[in-house]
C-alpha cells in the first residue's frame, strides 16, 4: 500500500556513490560533504519566505510601512496577533474550519470505511456497476461540477451555511476506493472467523478490520484534512456572509480590505498555516506516505 | 448459521437453500447501507452535475431566474471570445514552464537528497513543507513579499544595486512570477515522490552494473532513469493536470489581471458563472476543460501501458 519501502537485506541506502573497487585514498578539502554547498543556499531559499511570513507578524506597524521596509525587526511586537484575534472574525473563521475539517475528517472515515468494506468483502446486487462508477467519477474536475454543485446546494438551502462546505466533502470516491483496495489485501480468514462466530459484519469491521487499517484511515485523514483545510474555490462560491467564512476565504478578504495593515494580515495568515504545519511536524512520516502511496498509485 | 442439532430429520434442502437466499437478500440489504452514504454523495454531487452542467453548457442561465435553450451558442461564443483564448494561451504557457520545471527540480533535488549526507532529513522537510501550505496562505505571503513598495523584495534588490521590479503588478512579469511561487511549493511533490521511487530500485541491478564497470554517470544514464520512466510519466500526468485547474493562487494575488495577463481558464469560468452570472457560458468552458483533462488522463495512461509493454518486453 505505502509507497516506500525500505531496501532489503544489507540496509544500505541505493544508489550511494561509493567508490567500491579502487583503493583511492578521498581527498577531503572540506570538512563537510561538497553537496552542502548546493544544498544549503537550496534550503535557504525554501525557508526564507515562511521565515519572512514569521519575522513581519511580529513586526510593529511603523517597522512594516517603513520605505524601504525593515527586513528585521526589532523586537516582538503583538499588535498584529492582538488586532487580529481581537477586532476581526478571525477567531469566528478558525472555528468554522475546524469544525469544516473536522467532521470531513470523521465521515470520510465512517462512510468511507463502510463503503470500502462493502465493495471489498459483500456481495450485493449492482456493486459491479456502482464501484466502475465511483471510479468514473474520481476522474471528473472540480470545474465541472462546481456550477450544479452550487444549484444543488441553493436547492437544499445550504448556500451561506457552514453546510454547503460540509456536505460535498462528506465522503469521497478516493477514501472509499482507497480503503477498498487496503482492505482487499488483508487476510480474510481473520474476518472469517469471527463471522463464524456470529459477529455481525458491522462488528467485524469495526473491531477487527479498522484496528488492522490505521495506515490506510490514517492516510484518508490527512489528505482530507489538507484538501479542506487549504480549500478556497468551493467556499468562495458557496458562502457569502463574514460569519460562515472558512479561514482561506476570511484571509484573501481580510488582505484586500486591510492593505496598509501588514501585520495583521501576516498574523492571520501564521494563524492560517499554523495547524497544517503542526500537524505536519507531528506526524510527518505518515503526511508523506499519505502522499506518496496516494501519488504513486495513479 | 446452523441453528439446533435435529438428528432424526433429514436435512431439508428446500428450508437450506431458502435460508441461504434470505442470507444472501440480508447480505445485500446490509452491503446497501453500508454503501449508501456514498452512493448518495457520489450521484448528487458528481453524476447529476456532470449531467446537468452539460445541459447547462447548451443553455442561457443566470443561476436565479429560469434558463432558456440556446443550443451551439455558448461553445460558438467561446471560440470567438477574446477573452477566452487569453485565458487558455496563459493555462498553457503557465503549465509549458511549470510542469517541465518542477519535474526537473523534483529529480535533480531527489538525486541529490537520496545521498547519505548529514542533515539531509532537514533539507527534505525544508523543501517539502510549502506544498502543504494552502495557495491562500502562499498568495498572501507572496503578495505582500513581491509588493513593489513595500515589499522586501525590491528591498533586496535595490541593496543589491538592481533597479526595482514590478513583480504581479506587471503584466510581462506576473504570470512567470506565479510559476515561480508554484515551484517554490509545488517541487517538493516531486521530490517526495522521485525519493519514493528511488527507493525501489533495484539494488542487484546497481551492483551488476558497477561490477560492469560502469561510471557515475552512466549508471544514471541506463540504470536509474529507466527504472524512474513509470514515475516520471505519471508526474507528468499529475503536474499537468494541476496546472491546467490552477486558480487559488491566481484568485488571491492578481485577480486574472493586470490587463488579463493572467488570467486562466478556472478564473474565467468561475468569472463568468459567478461573478457576470452567465452560468450557461461558464458551463461551457468548464466543459472544454474537462474535455482536455481528460485528453491528457488518457493520453498518459496510454502512454504508461505502452512503456511498461515496452519494458515487459525487454525484459524477455
Amino acid at each position: 500500500m505505502t509507497a516506500t519501502t525500505t531496501t532489503p537485506a544489507n540496509g544500505v541506502r541505493p544508489h550511494t556513490p561509493a567508490p567500491a573497487a579502487g583503493p583511492r585514498p578521498r581527498r577531503r578539502l572540506l570538512p563537510f560533504s561538497k553537496w552542502h554547498l548546493l544544498l544549503a543556499p537550496l534550503g535557504i531559499i525554501f525557508a526564507l519566505p515562511m521565515v519572512w511570513l514569521v519575522l513581519s507578524s511580529v513586526m510593529s506597524d511603523a517597522e512594516i510601512n517603513k520605505f524601504p521596509p525593515a527586513l528585521w525587526p526589532s523586537g516582538i511586537h503583538l499588535d498584529g496577533y492582538r488586532y487580529v484575534l481581537g477586532n476581526a472574525m478571525f477567531p469566528r473563521w478558525f472555528a468554522n474550519s475546524l469544525i469544516v475539517s473536522a467532521v470531513a475528517v470523521l465521515s470520510n472515515l465512517v462512510f468511507g470505511s463502510l463503503g470500502g468494506y462493502a465493495f471489498a468483502r459483500m456481495r450485493f446486487a449492482g456493486s459491479r456497476v456502482l464501484l466502475v462508477l465511483m471510479l468514473a467519477t474520481m476522474a471528473i474536475p472540480f470545474q465541472l461540477t462546481m456550477i450544479p454543485t452550487f444549484l444543488v446546494m441553493k436547492k437544499l438551502g445550504l448556500i451561506d451555511t457552514l453546510g454547503a462546505l460540509i456536505v460535498p466533502s462528506l465522503v469521497t470516491p478516493f477514501a472509499v476506493f482507497l480503503l477498498r483496495q487496503f482492505f482487499l489485501s488483508l487476510p480474510r480468514e481473520l474476518e472469517e472467523a469471527a463471522w463464524i462466530d456470529g459477529c455481525s459484519r458491522l462488528r467485524v469491521l469495526f473491531r477487527i478490520v479498522l484496528p488492522l487499517s490505521r495506515p490506510a484511515l490514517a492516510t484518508v485523514a490527512v489528505l482530507t484534512f489538507l484538501s479542506t483545510w487549504n480549500d478556497l474555490t468551493w467556499p468562495l462560491i458557496a458562502i457569502n456572509h463574514d460569519t460562515h467564512y472558512t479561514l482561506q476565504l476570511g484571509l484573501t478578504t481580510f488582505q484586500g480590505q486591510h492593505h496598509t495593515k501588514w501585520s495583521a494580515v501576516m498574523a492571520g495568515n501564521v494563524i492560517t498555516v499554523l495547524p497544517v504545519l503542526l500537524a505536519f511536524l507531528g506526524a510527518q512520516k505518515s503526511f508523506i506516505q499519505s502522499i506518496t502511496s496516494s501519488g504513486l498509485k495513479g | 448459521m446452523s441453528a439446533l442439532p435435529t438428528p432424526f430429520t433429514l436435512p431439508d434442502h428446500e428450508r437450506q437453500l431458502r435460508a441461504k437466499r434470505r442470507g444472501r437478500r440480508r447480505e445485500s440489504a446490509t452491503a446497501w447501507g453500508f454503501v449508501l452514504p456514498a452512493v448518495l454523495v457520489i450521484i448528487g454531487l458528481s453524476v447529476v452535475p456532470v449531467i446537468w452542467s452539460l445541459l447547462l453548457s447548451f443553455q442561457a442561465d443566470d443561476l436565479v431566474t429560469p434558463s432558456h435553450w440556446v443550443g451551439f451558442d455558448n461553445y460558438r461564443a467561446l471560440t470567438e471570445d477574446p477573452h477566452f483564448s487569453q485565458a487558455v494561451g496563459n493555462t498553457l504557457l503557465y503549465t509549458v514552464l511549470y510542469v517541465p520545471l518542477s519535474i526537473v527540480l523534483g529529480l535533480l533535488l531527489a538525486l541529490v537528497l537520496n545521498r547519505r549526507i548529514r542533515l539531509v532529513g532537514l533539507y527534505r522537510t525544508l523543501i517539502f513543507i510549502p506544498f502543504i501550505i494552502s495557495e491562500t496562505a502562499q498568495g498572501v505571503l507572496f503578495s505582500f513579499i513581491l509588493d513593489p513598495q513595500f515589499g522586501a523584495a525590491n528591498s533586496v534588490l535595490n541593496k543589491l544595486g538592481l533597479p526595482s521590479q514590478g513583480f504581479l503588478t506587471d503584466p510581462n512579469q506576473a504570470l512567470p512570477v506565479l510559476v515561480a511561487v508554484s515551484l517554490w511549493s509545488g517541487t517538493g511533490f516531486c521530490v517526495v515522490i522521485y525519493l519514493a521511487a528511488l527507493q525501489d530500485v533495484p539494488q542487484n541491478l546497481i551492483e551488476a552494473a558497477k561490477l560492469d564497470g560502469a561510471g557515475r554517470w552512466h549508471l544514471l544514464r541506463h540504470v536509474v532513469l529507466p527504472t524512474l520512466t513509470p514515475v516520471s510519466v505519471f508526474l507528468v500526468m499529475w503536474q499537468t493536470l494541476q496546472a491546467l485547474q490552477v486558480f487559488d493562487l491566481v484568485y488571491v494575488t492578481t485577480k486574472g489581471g493586470p490587463l488579463g495577463s493572467t488570467t486562466v481558464i478556472v478564473y474565467f469560468i468561475w468569472e463568468q458563472a459567478f461573478k457576470n452570472f452567465t452560468a450557461g457560458y461558464g458551463a461551457s468552458a468548464a466543459y472544454v476543460l474537462a474535455l482536455a483533462l481528460l485528453v491528457v488522463g488518457g493520453a498518459m495512461r496510454l502512454a504508461r501501458r505502452r512503456k511498461s509493454a515496452t519494458a515487459e518486453g525487454a525484459a524477455r
